[in-house]
């Protein structure tokens, strides 16, 4: 079983829901990114997210895309990336790591190469948003035969007949994107996001998480009411933007953060309990 | 290879995917794929349909002014001693370029689908014009994406795009280009994807675009043949055009692909040349990867980013090219070369002088390379360049290179 089944089972076991957050790698330097995923981990993190930085991200907002440019402007690579991995690796061996990002930088190394690389460097997942199931039938035999999860977005706008085939490809968990949009950009419909959930729970037994539109406690615990996982990113993004002529600062202002959902995600949890 | 490949090439390319070979594709995010699916539908269903047909072909007729005429430029052909060269005038459209061509079919599609809001990205702005110019007749509302260093080196178009109604968004973000105009248009349409439909420019894009981009533009070369025909009784021996995302080129090639005797030369613009790294040249330079919803040749670095392209034309300055390109190239059906900035702007003053036709500077790097090829051959044989464009929107740059401002 893979570490991200493993961790949902567990929360499952729990009555917990997973949190998992969202940074790009290397944003705004590439050192701080290792102890900021620890910091996350301490503040209540189940799963990271850790993106790759890419030149054109077109699904995301100006504040993930700000985030590119910061990192990009440090060099940050796929490689680099794993690099990331592989340290914060080294003190943590139970956070599963999800990378996301865009296609063209993991094909510019080879999905073989980079399968193997990242197995190594201990990522447990892959979400490439520009790569839909019709187009990934290599790429994901290949992290198959690696054991690193093909993770696949459910939108809006996604029929049930996709709904059903991208159940049939999706690996470790489903993650549906809330709103019709690009990252960061609007709030979500609580009863429209539920409707749809029930649907995709038709199809599959995988644990569903929901992104897009959380940012604050709030939010938060009301995805937490309806979805196995609540997925934060762009109020992240945000932070470690504000923070970035404070380093020092940034790890402890960005954990204080995901810890408000973490509370609010579990004071939801337990009431349920 | 070849041979197998060009024989029941339009059956086969693209695929029911959008495949050429390798090239092409559906790269998108999920929220994208319904709307890529309702427009392969739409367009299935109307591609061949009589109505819609006839409507078009009457816009084109007396709204565009087609067909445009076959010219032979015969003070051109004498000065360069070989082929005949033969102008494709799409220079005449109206608007000024061949950009219409898709316009108009792609707007008709919109009115057809029921969407009541028109996005499109632009570098030169001349897709821009043609997209504004088809939205303000049928009464659709039309926001254009430019990058803002774009909007700057563009000021006359922008204002031509507000004249015809239309709202110009300047993009700040990445290299503030056409490729980045086109991340904010995908942007766009991710949100509004119910009412809006995107008019994409060139023959790149998720499928169906680059196919259906490539059938609006392909009545360049259908005119192109049967004129030729009408004046020679035969084939050309060669098509020669300029490849940005390669739009106009595909609109000449395409009703060619299947008689092998005629030869095919893409030119692509090599900037201050290849070997200093910034040029818009990736079928010459570049390699395969993902971009804009598709598999194609990209300028990129080792890491997989996109780099910056330089051309002294606005309107090749973009790191991809069309799908159907990249396989062209590949089974060495088309062959993909490149002139520099100085070459385009030396052919553009030839042209000028010799035959009174101010080309656009696109258009002048195809003519760059008629220079090269025209003398190569023999006086019984002819060539058609694409005259994709009038130079009118590029006096400022032309005046700049002179020393001169106005």
């Amino acid at each position: 079983m893979s570490r991200i089944s493993q961790c949902f089972k567990k929360l499952k076991a729990d009555g917990q829901t997973a949190l998992i957050p969202y940074v790009t790698a290397g944003d705004p330097e590439p050192w701080v990114t290792v102890p900021l995923l620890h910091a996350l981990v301490d503040a209540g993190a189940d799963i990271i997210e850790l993106g790759i930085p890419f030149s054109d991200p077109m699904s995301d907002g100006p504040v993930i895309q700000k985030a590119c440019e910061r990192a990009l402007k440090n060099d940050v690579s796929v490689k680099s990336v794993l690099e990331m991995v592989k340290k914060f690796r080294e003190k943590n061996s139970e956070t599963p790591i999800v990378l996301m990002g865009y296609a063209n930088p993991i094909e510019a190394i080879g999905y073989p190469t980079f399968a193997k690389l990242a197995k190594e460097a201990g990522v447990d997942g892959v979400l490439t948003v520009d790569v839909p199931p019709e187009e990934s039938d290599d790429f994901r035999q290949i992290m198959d035969e690696h054991e690193i999860d093909t993770i696949y977005l459910v939108a809006p706008t996604t029929s049930n007949e996709r709904m059903s085939m991208i159940a049939s490809y999706a690996r470790g968990f489903i993650y549906y994107v809330s709103i019709k949009g690009v990252t960061g950009s609007a709030s979500l419909d609580i009863t429209e996001v539920n409707e749809k959930l029930a649907l995709l729970r038709e199809r599959t037994d995988l644990p569903l998480g929901v992104g897009f539109g959380i940012r604050d406690g709030k939010s938060a615990a009301a995805v937490a009411e309806i979805a196995d996982a609540v997925v934060v990113g762009s109020t992240l993004v945000k932070c470690i933007e504000e923070h970035a002529q404070r380093l020092e600062e940034l790890p402890v202002a960005v954990a204080g953060l995901l810890a408000e959902m973490r509370h609010a995600i579990n004071a939801r949890d337990l009431a349920k309990a | 290879m070849l041979k197998e490949h060009i024989h029941d090439y339009y059956k086969s390319f693209p695929d029911e995917r959008g495949h050429f070979g390798p090239y092409g594709g559906r790269f998108v995010g999920e929220t994208l794929m319904g709307a890529i699916y309702e427009l392969q539908d739409a367009y299935e269903q109307y591609r061949n349909h009589p109505d819609f047909l006839a409507e078009m072909d009457k816009d084109l007729s007396t709204f565009v002014g087609r067909p445009s005429p076959l010219y032979l430029a015969e003070n051109w052909t004498k000065k360069l001693g070989g082929a005949q060269i033969y102008l494709k005038r799409e220079d005449l459209n109206h608007t000024g370029a061949h950009k219409v061509n898709n316009t108009i079919g792609q707007a008709l599609l919109a009115k057809r689908m029921g969407k009541t809001r028109i996005i499109a990205e632009t570098g030169a702005g001349q897709h821009g014009v043609a997209t504004a110019t088809v939205a303000a007749r049928m009464g659709l509302e039309c926001i254009v994406y430019m990058g803002a260093e774009d909007v700057e080196r563009q000021a006359q178009n922008v204002y031509r795009m507000k004249l015809l109604g239309a709202q110009v968004v300047p993009v700040e973000s990445g290299s503030r280009t056409l490729k980045d105009a086109l991340n904010e248009a995908l942007r766009d349409w991710v949100t509004n994807v119910d009412d809006t439909f995107y008019i994409i420019g060139t023959v790149a894009g998720p499928h169906p675009y680059p196919a259906m981009v490539r059938d609006f533009q392909s009545i360049i070369g259908r005119e192109a043949k049967q004129q030729m025909f009408d004046i020679n009784g035969k084939l050309p021996d060669a098509l020669v055009a300029c490849i940005g995302g390669g739009s106009n080129a595909i609109g000449l090639f395409h009703p060619f692909i299947e008689d092998e005797s005629v030869a095919m030369y893409g030119v692509e613009g090599a900037g201050h040349g290849i070997e200093t790294g910034q040029h818009s040249a990736p079928l010459s330079a570049g390699r395969p990867g993902v971009l804009h919803g598709n598999r194609t040749y990209l300028m990129q670095d080792d890491y997989g980013e996109i780099i910056e392209t330089h051309s002294i034309s606005a309107g090749l300055d973009y790191p991809g090219v069309g799908p159907e390109h990249a396989w062209l190239k590949d089974i060495g059906r088309a062959n993909y070369v490149s002139v520099t900035d100085e070459e385009a702007l030396t052919a553009f003053h030839d042209l000028t002088r010799t035959e009174g036709i101010i080309p656009a500077l696109e258009s002048s790097h195809a003519l760059a390379y008629v220079k090269k090829l025209a003398p190569t051959m023999s006086p019984e044989q002819t060539l058609i360049v694409n005259l994709s464009g009038r130079g009118d929107k590029d006096m400022h740059t032309v005046a700049a290179m002179a020393g001169l401002k106005f």
